[in-house]
């Protein structure tokens, strides 16, 4: 408790103002399953990005090496070495080409994470900026900008994909992957969209923002200020959602041979190489699957913390 | 002197579903410089449609001011464009709205909630908007307020968060503060408070005052004029004293029956007017207020009355205006 005690200099200096954000920060702090899955997440995202050269380092493998001894190309498992000896240099085993499956299983991590990410700040920025501006004009706009959502809705998303890589899909790797996010992208902001209207119209009709726009607030700012921190909480719940899921889509692309290719690797592919010889050699998908299923259970917990975080009003965790 | 505020022949109507509501329906008033005006009338009467009207904040569709003129210290302000009347909104012309409870931003700190509107209009910096914000919230009584800045809405109470609401009206120093109801949703000791900052921020500022409320006792209280609306139109203006000693009206007569007397017998009947206000989307041909007056004749049922002037300042619509302002029963 404060009290009168306080310094009267103190009193004088202006006082820092804080943010949604940073009183958002510190009510995600209190909840352990949040700060465990931002651990989660963390960790993940600093393996992915540092992973891969710490391996290259110590252990010579990469990604796409395939071992040049005819002997080590073959799948060993976790921990084994030739001959079943027991050997650290492939903690994940190894993939069918003798590929360190750690290697791969970080850099499908690099790729599967962005393209997740990437996706969701699109459907973010996007989506909400679209789905503000439409439920905040209403009438004859909102009637049409909607209606040109309802028409995308309507052509099968996997058509769209499809079509784009297809068409201006290109023998290298990597405009291959870039197409992939220009893809996804432009799929995963049309339910954002909705879900910000239908929160915006819920929203604008309320004192508060009667209550600003007789205070001359610019509609911008109405929207910035009052309305899109107000829509936040299902906002942040559908984005993290649209995480794992765009994460799924993009697995079922890789594994059609329309998404992430070898070399290059995403848990979707590694996970669809898995599949094949799981009779054999389960670790290959276990491993890419374990890690996929711990960093989206981590996403979905952090969600959950993230909008607990984002209500000021309570449904506090004790 | 001109007029701060002039309204004339205002008419405010809803379309709904084929019908149109003629919510307002050629009100006419004026605000001197400085003046507390009463608007009084029942619910529906249309006395906050009329004062959103003036903000020009009527959701349009489905609603439009059909005809009138709304002149703020020379300016028309339905000839406006969006940005100069935006520009009035919060800087010249301030609202408090009824309800405290849902007219803060949950999301928005209290002091956050007043800098928006200093920064937007008086241009202050962020150090200055901020002391701006503090010195506000002292001066509408709220405690420890360098403290409580940084508190959301819902740490405060209802009577704290309409005098946040009266902090940010008044931030950007009004000629004209709008209040709609303002202490309807409070307890009644919050209510003398409020109304109290009120007329105290008036006295200090001298900014005019529409108080719009059904509360005899409040316009008995704290107006110099008062404008009693029924069923879309102004039925009778007048001085406040004048109107409580002499009305000119039998609706306004009804209405200051209506208040219960302290000294009446206990166990006496409250006094109310007969009937339940009008559907303004129905409205008879003659005088709206006719099916439930007491000296209605035939002229009142077939012919809209005439707005008489009973003496300076005293307007009256009613066929028998002088009758009643002479006090000749019917």
């Amino acid at each position: 408790m404060r009290t009168e005690t306080r310094p009267t200099a103190a009193a004088d200096e202006p006082i820092q103002g804080t943010s949604l954000w940073s009183d958002a920060w510190k009510r995600v702090r209190r909840n352990r399953a949040a700060v465990a899955s931002l651990a989660v997440v963390a960790a993940m995202v600093a393996a992915s990005l540092i992973g891969p050269p710490i391996i290259e380092v110590s252990t010579g493998y990469t990604y796409d090496l395939i071992p040049t001894d005819r002997a080590l190309v073959r799948s060993f498992a976790p921990f084994r070495g030739p001959g079943g000896s027991w050997s650290a240099l492939h903690p994940m085993g190894t993939d069918i080409a003798g590929r360190d499956l750690l290697a791969r299983v970080l850099l499908g991590g690099r790729i599967s994470l962005m393209v997740g990410l990437i996706s969701t700040l699109v459907s973010l920025v996007l989506g909400t900026a679209y789905g503000a501006t439409a439920g905040y004009l209403g009438g004859r706009a909102d009637e049409v900008l909607m209606r040109i959502v309802d028409v995308l809705y309507a052509i099968p998303y996997m058509m769209i994909v499809i079509v784009l890589l297809a068409f201006f899909g290109s023998r290298s790797p990597l405009a291959q992957l870039v197409l992939l996010f220009v893809a996804l992208g432009s799929v995963s902001w049309l339910t954002m969209a909705r879900i910000v209207r239908g929160q915006v119209i819920s929203l604008k009709n309320q004192e508060f923002v009667l209550a600003a726009r007789a205070n001359g607030v610019r509609p911008v700012a109405v929207i910035a200020r009052h309305l899109v921190p107000n829509a936040l909480g299902p906002v942040i719940v559908y984005a993290t959602l649209t995480i794992p899921s765009v994460m799924l889509l993009e697995a079922f692309l890789s594994f059609l041979g329309l998404g992430v290719q070898a070399p290059l690797a995403s848990w979707g592919s590694l996970a669809a190489d898995g599949v094949q010889t799981i009779a054999v050699f389960p670790w290959q998908l276990l491993c890419p699957g374990i890690t996929m299923a711990v960093t989206l259970l981590a996403l979905n917990f952090l969600g959950d913390g993230l909008r607990d975080a984002f209500d000021p009003r309570g449904r506090r965790s004790p | 002197m001109t007029p701060l505020l002039s309204v004339r022949d205002l008419r405010t109507w809803f379309d709904e579903e084929g019908r149109t509501v003629k919510a307002v329906d050629g009100v006419g008033f004026d605000v001197q410089r400085g003046e507390t005006l009463g608007i009084v009338g029942e619910s529906g009467s249309g006395k906050s449609v009329m004062s959103l009207s003036i903000m020009r904040l009527i959701p349009s569709p489905p609603g439009r001011i059909v005809s009138g003129q709304i002149i703020f210290d020379g300016h028309e302000l339905l000839a406006l464009d969006h940005d100069s009347m935006r520009r009035i909104r919060g800087r010249r012309v301030a609202m408090i709205f009824q309800d405290p409870m849902t007219s803060l931003n949950p999301f928005m700190r209290v002091a956050a909630q007043i800098e928006e509107v200093t920064r937007l209009h008086l241009r202050h910096s962020k150090a200055d908007a901020r002391a701006h914000a503090i010195a506000m919230l002292e001066r509408v009584g709220i405690p420890d307020a360098r403290r409580r800045a940084d508190d959301y809405p819902h740490q405060f109470s209802g009577g704290m968060r309409q005098r946040v609401m009266i902090a940010i009206a008044l931030a950007c120093g009004p000629d004209l503060l709008i209040a709609d109801e303002p202490t309807t949703a409070l307890d009644v000791t919050i209510q003398a408070q409020i109304l109290e900052l009120i007329r105290a921020s008036r006295a200090a500022t001298g900014s005019a005052v529409i108080l719009i409320t059904h509360d005899l006792g409040i316009v008995a209280g704290m107006t110099d004029r008062v404008v009693v609306m029924y069923a879309g139109t102004v039925f009778e203006t007048a001085s406040t004293p004048e109107l409580f000693a002499r009305p000119g009206n039998p609706y306004t007569q009804g209405l200051l029956h209506s208040v219960p007397n302290p000294a009446a017998e206990p166990g006496a009947p409250l006094y109310q007017i007969p009937g339940s206000p009008p559907d303004v989307a129905h409205l008879p041909p003659g005088c709206p207020f006719a099916p439930r007056c007491s000296r209605a004749a035939d002229v009142c049922r077939q012919q809209f009355p005439p707005f008489v002037e009973l003496a300076p300042g005293h307007h009256s619509l009613c066929h028998f205006a002088h009758d009643v302002y002479d006090g000749r029963s019917a």
